[in-house]
């Protein structure tokens, strides 16, 4: 009745992962409770789970991957922490199997649960108002999208109490994976929740190549566009060609758990290698997928605060494709070790060091940006700037392990856990958060406090140096990654280094939730009534703080890059706009509805419960045939209301 | 009026560069969907990757050599090419309005698709009667999820023409019905794009 599921699945003798789940579970039930108490419900339902609007999406990705980052941290410092105590004859806090769980999870939720939903979560909310137009493509997609990547976190998260996670690292590698070596839930876990997610992902790709290369306002071609928007483009092209591989990929690893086939087993023909290919052939682009926008949110933040549009755009937008088109003949370099040969592993060294190129490109595009600039150091400048010396810096350790034989000696090593971690957190956990306050203003209407974010940032640079700089020395050293003990005692003083940089990472977490309290109790003296609180340059701020649900009333008109810089240059027209009735796609429960099901059909998938994997499918199924079938998806905006709102909206703007 | 018509561009406004604006819906729909498909062209080209890799690796079960019919094959082609044939003379009986004449191809289109899935099913089954099933070999667990994936595009793409039969049944052809359709239609064609690749591959290579 239950297939594999039964009470053994609770880990009461393991204190750990049971307090942990416990007080999630806890918490989750205090803020159900909190939100029956205040009759919230209804408004929740109508204005954000039922919501199609990019912008409610796009809040509601962020906070996602705000939330995880707070569970993937925590992974973190329990392996820091691990590693600081266990060494010689002290066995640390943790058992290794429950280790092995940890480096696991925390590498899978930073990657598909943290990074992916901020950064596409910064695109929705950005995107349709760079473009001057009032949504996606497909709204309600949109919506299912997001449902369905918070269905994979919520699998995911379930491995804490029920069942256990996969011990395979983060990627998976069989035959370590197989039914043969892990024959519990752990690796069904991690394939069921990423390929639920990953078909969110592969959505909003699909939604986003639509959305930036068919609606943009009138007069935006291609070559006005904000940069932002073409980093977004790129980075969901590469969704689009990616993205597909990894599901293939993991389809074959549950082939081969599911149905006993051999893909990747070590007998009847399978070949490991084979995996390790495919999954870098996605796992590659991926990187990108992440960076990309990260460096549109630069271009955006350094030419918004230099007071300059931005230097060399052409090269800026050149750079980008190509490091879109370089990403796929690189991935390699992930595994030199294979044996492939001499000649195969040049190629791919070459081509890995070439990438450097274009990413030098835009460098040097941003300092020249600066170079004469009236620059205002905000919070989004410093980890703009902070980042520029961070990521040249891993950029440059990625350079080194590009050279084949350098990378057979640190392959594997504390040295490439320090270079990942030092472009991933340099790259794209500064733009999130150089994003994050630099949009804040236009999702809410008020400005963050820019003292805490300072300090937020001063934290997170301090906090990263002292963590991982010991760890590019460890490598050196000969530490390998994922030890559980460490064997040589002269490596514990700069692990006690990496473990105070980490509690300093925490005192700049905690300066961003500061920030958040402070800046939403003095809300009022921080409204921009203005809607372009820090004089912008492209058209998300030629409308309000926050915008309306349609975000233009009559769509801009674009003559010129920075179309709303030039605007204002030109001096703003006040002739009485012409209203027209505006179309709004209407809410739609189908996303919330279709995730629910989705996590029913990967539950029971997991713990093979085959008739409620019927059930779920069968029901997923209905939904969207009923979705399949309604016509009236937009509702429409009469003139009258969209003329009181839009002077509603004026006059505010007017006596700010 | 024909839809071309209904969407028409001005051309003042579309010069190649992208600046006349948003594009109407059903462009919109259509070029999404050609995204979509070609994400699903990238997920079969990891199956035909890996089903090169493994086609050697037989582990002592039999061979493409052994197990193919090239004369099923053929037949099998010729009903879903068909069956692509007349889903397009069916999308411009849509276009056209003619409702008699798109129901004629529908029957043909589902019923061709229907027997190329029932010639792969028995071959299917054949296989795995012979002992030869997806567990035998890595070359067979390529085969069968190459193939089957296939397959499996079909079947619902089968479901998903019933769907649309019944909306063009209770709706008519209505602007929003024609996109859907437009929809399918290139799903359908692009399955005969991905067999043309799983017949070079698979059974003209592997049947030598």
């Amino acid at each position: 009745m239950l297939g594999r599921l039964s009470w053994d699945a609770i880990p009461f003798n393991e204190p750990i992962p049971l307090v942990a789940g416990a007080v999630v579970v806890l918490v989750i039930l205090a803020v159900l409770a909190f939100i029956t108490v205040k009759g919230w419900w209804p408004y929740l339902w109508r204005e954000w789970l039922t919501s199609v609007d990019h912008k409610r999406i796009g809040v509601m990705y962020m906070t996602l991957g705000l939330v995880m980052l707070l569970r993937g941290y925590s992974d973190a410092i329990m392996m820091r922490t691990q590693q600081a105590i266990a060494v010689g004859d002290a066995q640390g806090y943790l058992p290794p199997d429950h280790y092995d769980q940890i480096f696991s999870a925390h590498g899978t939720i930073m990657i598909f649960f943290v990074a992916m939903p901020l950064v596409i979560g910064l695109m929705n909310f950005v995107v349709p108002l760079q473009l001057g137009v009032r949504d996606v493509a497909f709204p309600v997609l949109n919506s299912v999208s997001f449902w369905l990547t918070a269905s994979g976190a919520l699998l995911i998260n379930m491995s804490l109490v029920i069942g256990n996670f996969a011990r395979t690292g983060w990627w998976n590698y069989p035959p370590l994976s197989e039914l043969a070596f892990s024959p519990d839930v752990g690796v069904d876990y991690y394939l069921w929740s990423l390929q639920i997610s990953g078909i969110g992902t592969l959505m909003t790709g699909v939604n986003f190549v639509s959305t930036i290369l068919k609606l943009r306002a009138p007069g935006m071609t291609y070559f006005r566009m904000p940069v932002f928007c073409w980093t977004a483009l790129a980075s969901n092209m590469l969704i689009v060609a990616a993205f597909p591989v990894l599901t293939a990929t993991f389809a074959m690893l549950l082939l081969d758990r599911y149905l006993g086939m051999h893909f990747f087993t070590n007998d009847f023909g399978g070949n490991q290698m084979m995996y390790a290919n495919l999954f870098w052939a996605w796992g590659h682009p991926e990187v990108y997928i992440l960076i990309l926008p990260a460096f549109g949110v630069y271009s955006e933040v350094i030419a918004t605060f230099s007071g300059k549009g931005l230097f060399s755009y052409r090269s800026m937008v050149l750079a980008t494709l190509g490091i879109c088109v370089l990403s796929f003949m690189v991935w390699l370099h992930h595994f030199f070790t294979m044996g492939a040969g001499a000649d195969v592993n040049a190629f791919f060294g070459i081509m890995s060091s070439i990438i450097g190129v274009p990413t030098g490109v835009k460098i040097f595009n941003w300092l020249f940006t600066m170079y004469r600039g009236r620059i205002v150091f905000t919070a989004p400048v410093l980890w703009s700037v902070g980042f520029m010396v961070t990521f040249v810096i891993g950029g440059l350790t990625g350079v080194l392990l590009a050279v084949p034989p350098v990378d057979f000696i640190l392959h594997n090593s504390a040295f490439l856990v320090a270079h990942f971690h030092n472009v991933i957190i340099g790259g794209v956990v500064f733009a999130v958060f150089a994003g994050y306050q630099y949009w804040f203003p236009k999702v809410f209407g008020f400005t963050l406090d820019d003292r805490w974010g300072k300090a937020s940032f001063w934290c997170w640079l301090i906090g990263f140096y002292l963590a991982f700089t010991p760890l590019y020395i460890l490598g050196l050293m000969g530490m390998t990654r994922r030890l559980q003990h460490i064997p040589d005692p002269s490596w514990q003083p700069l692990l006690l280094v990496a473990e105070l940089g980490a509690v300093v990472i925490f005192l700049g977490v905690l300066c961003t939730i500061v920030q958040l309290y402070v800046s939403i109790r003095t809300r009022e003296q921080r409204r921009d009534l203005t809607g372009d609180p820090w004089n912008g340059r492209t058209l998300e701020w030629s409308t309000t703080s926050p915008p309306p649900a349609y975000n233009f009333a009559v769509l801009p008109s674009v003559e010129t890059i920075d179309a709303f810089w030039e605007m204002k240059r030109r001096g703003r027209t006040p002739v009485e706009p012409h209203y027209e009735p505006i179309e709004v796609p209407r809410n739609s429960p189908t996303g919330f509805i279709i995730a629910f099901f989705a996590v029913v059909t990967g539950f029971s998938l997991i713990w093979h419960i085959w008739w409620l994997v019927i059930l779920g499918l069968l029901a997923a199924a209905i939904t969207i045939m009923a979705f399949g079938w309604s016509e009236n998806r937009e509702r429409e905006i009469a003139v009258s209301e969209v003329a009181r709102v839009e002077q509603a909206r004026l006059g505010a703007r007017g006596r700010a | 009026m024909t839809i071309a018509e209904t969407d028409f561009v001005p051309t003042d406004v579309a010069r190649g560069r992208g600046g006349g604006g948003p594009a109407p819906t059903r462009t919109v729909v259509a070029y999404g969907f050609w995204i979509f498909l070609l994400s699903d062209f990238i997920l079969f080209s990891g199956l035909f990757a890996t089903y090169a890799v493994l086609s050697d690796q037989t582990a002592g079960g039999p061979t493409g050599a052994e197990l193919f019919n090239l004369r099923n094959v053929f037949i099998e082609t010729m009903c879903l090419l068909l069956s692509s044939y007349s889903c397009g003379i069916g999308a411009l009986a849509a276009e056209r309005r003619h409702i008699d004449y798109f129901y004629v191809t529908a029957v043909f289109t589902f019923l061709l698709g229907a027997a190329f899935l029932f010639i792969e099913f028995s071959e299917f089954a054949g296989m795995i009667n012979a002992g030869a099933g997806p567990w035998r070999s890595a070359f067979l667990s390529a085969f069968f999820t190459l193939v089957g994936t296939h397959g499996a595009h079909v079947t619902l793409g089968l479901l998903w023409f019933i769907y649309m039969i019944a909306q063009v049944f209770v709706k008519g052809l209505r602007p929003h019905v024609l996109r859907r359709l437009l929809c399918f239609s290139l799903f359908w064609h692009a399955l005969d794009i991905v067999w043309i690749g799983v017949l070079t591959l698979v059974y003209l290579m592997g049947a030598r």
